[in-house]
């Protein structure tokens, strides 16, 4: 890894402006998971890292009538093992549960889990310079893509790494974004970033800008929620795919409801084909396979990736079935 | 000896300085007297202080000199930011129980506790350890008097070749001390982020299982 600076801070305020001054140069840390794996393969190479973890009050945590209020470096393990968010926003839970390893929950944070970068082996690759490291090739098109997009490819073909992004967007999360000039508060749909917006990063967050919390509204009565993730390796690993899905019943029919996909798209993806198909109606193993179809009704696989396409489908049919408790 | 031979990489991409390189080779004869002094640019690393205002920042470069609290007993060592807490605890503190294999959080070989939790020590720099509870394989048993995780690792044989071993040990504990009565799946789980190439798993899951009885009196 490179010399660098190591800067604490000792408010937000001194974060965000070392931040923004130094630009390109500096590098935010947090639990430091997937950073620290970057800068060893010398894929980040920061003058500077600014530690968060000295700027007071990001490690809260609250869960109340109006939902959750999280801070970014609020653990895994934390989330995972809360017993507010695995009673009431069980997908989060499942999901936090299952990113990484013991020792990784520990360090990892929720804020490190939304803006960690991608995992194309192409990217991790000190000497690649794909189009996402300012090369002008996606190697991934003609290459060994077996685990990458199938929706939402192109001109990168990345995969959205996280986990709770997808449990997240199902349960309408926003985050509350701090940077030199302004706080704004973006639902997390519009947080992430197709490729053809900007190849070079995943998210809409500009220089010197750090997500200060995370905001989850508390369910309406009859929501339910569940995260499914299919997996390389059972022990631990990124999703091959994996769906968010969010219902909430009314007579046992769904009223309102939201799929959300992982490992399939360069951003965690929304479904509102498969939504279409669950709104209004009771959740059987036959409607729960359409919306598993409508879902991957426009996959476009690249050479090696075509079995995402059939595992998705019934990964949102599995999913959906889960969730209802049929 | 792996910042030794960073250095030496930065020097091939060239963009280090030319003091830095000759740092890296390690033998310059007629300027190794110049560069002690010139390199010795040393800051007190604490935990984070209380904030003078609001505006204050806190910056460590070149070497610093951090304070660690591992297995009971304060400890400094001259590092730079960048140097991990594994490279800290076996090149500096001479604590070489947590291994250095894969070196990116995926073997759990350098698994240390970290406030009673288990952390890669790959994974976090020694500055960021600062302030907190560390514990080391060598800091829950020895030899002689070992633990009841290291005595059923001993009695279940559970290891092979043995480098994955410290970092099991440090799982189980920690999950010994969380559950004291854990199933299967539980240690399952708690030592999904190792890694035994030699593949003894049933032994080391036996071995945790046993402790745990042992632990309760059973």
């Amino acid at each position: 890894m490179k010399s660098f600076e190591f800067v604490n801070p000792a408010s937000l305020r001194s974060a965000i402006s070392t931040l923004a001054s130094a630009g390109e140069k500096a590098k935010l840390l947090a639990g430091g998971i997937d950073l620290l794996g970057e800068m060893k393969d010398y894929i980040q190479q920061p003058d500077i890292v600014v530690n968060l973890k000295t700027v007071p009050g990001l490690n809260r945590l609250t869960a109340d009538r109006r939902g959750l209020r999280i801070g970014p470096l609020v653990t895994l393990t934390e989330i995972a093992e809360h017993p507010v968010i695995r009673a009431n926003y069980t997908a989060l839970a499942e999901a936090a549960e299952s990113v990484g390893t013991p020792q990784i929950r520990n360090v990892g944070t929720i804020g490190g889990n939304l803006c960690q970068r991608p995992r194309c082996w192409y990217y991790r690759d000190e000497a690649v310079v794909c189009l996402k490291k300012g090369g002008s090739v996606c190697y991934a098109v003609e290459g060994e893509n077996q685990f990458n997009a199938v929706l939402g490819g192109g001109p990168s073909w990345i995969v959205h790494p996280s986990d709770c992004a997808p449990a997240l967007i199902a349960l309408n999360a926003s985050v509350e974004i701090t940077g030199p000039q302004r706080r704004r508060v973006v639902p997390l749909e519009k947080f992430f970033t197709l490729p053809t917006q900007n190849v070079l990063q995943e998210t809409i967050l500009e220089s010197g800008e750090i997500v200060t919390q995370i905001i989850v509204p508390a369910p309406a009565a009859g929501t339910r929620s569940h995260y499914m993730k299919v997996r390389h390796k059972e022990s631990f690993d990124w999703a091959l795919s994996g769906a968010a899905v969010m219902l909430q019943l009314r007579n046992r029919r769904v009223a309102a409801c939201r799929v959300v996909l992982s490992g399939v798209a360069p951003i965690p993806w929304r479904s509102p084909e498969a939504e279409a198909v669950l709104r209004g109606k009771a959740v059987t193993p036959q409607v729960a396979m359409q919306a598993g179809q409508a879902a991957m009704a426009k996959a476009r696989p690249l050479g090696k990736n075509a079995y995402k396409v059939p595992l998705t489908r019934n990964v949102v049919k599995l999913a959906v079935l889960k969730t209802a408790g049929v | 000896m792996s910042e030794e031979k960073n250095d030496r990489l930065e020097s091939s991409n060239g963009d280090v300085s030319r003091r830095q390189f000759l740092k890296g080779l390690g033998g310059g004869i007629a300027v190794t007297g110049v560069l002690a002094t010139a390199t010795e640019t040393e800051t007190e690393a604490h935990p984070a202080p209380e904030p003078a205002s609001a505006s204050a920042v806190q910056r460590l470069r070149g070497k610093v000199r951090v304070r660690l609290n591992i297995n009971g007993q304060e400890m400094t060592a001259l590092v730079e930011p960048r140097t991990t807490l594994l490279n800290t605890l076996r090149d500096h503190l001479d604590l070489t129980g947590a291994k250095k294999v894969c070196d990116r959080g995926s073997c759990g070989c350098c698994t240390v506790l970290v406030n009673d939790k288990p952390v890669y020590s790959c994974m976090m720099l020694a500055v960021d350890a600062q302030g907190k509870k560390i514990t080391t394989v060598e800091g829950l048993g020895t030899p002689e008097k070992m633990s009841p995780v290291q005595e059923a690792f001993v009695e279940h044989d559970a290891l092979m070749c043995g480098f994955c071993t410290p970092g099991f040990v440090v799982s189980c504990t920690a999950l010994l001390q969380k559950n004291r009565n854990p199933s299967l799946e539980d240690v399952k789980k708690a030592c999904s982020g190792n890694v035994c190439r030699c593949g003894t798993y049933p032994h080391i899951f036996e071995a945790a299982l046993a402790a745990a009885k042992k632990m309760r009196g059973a």
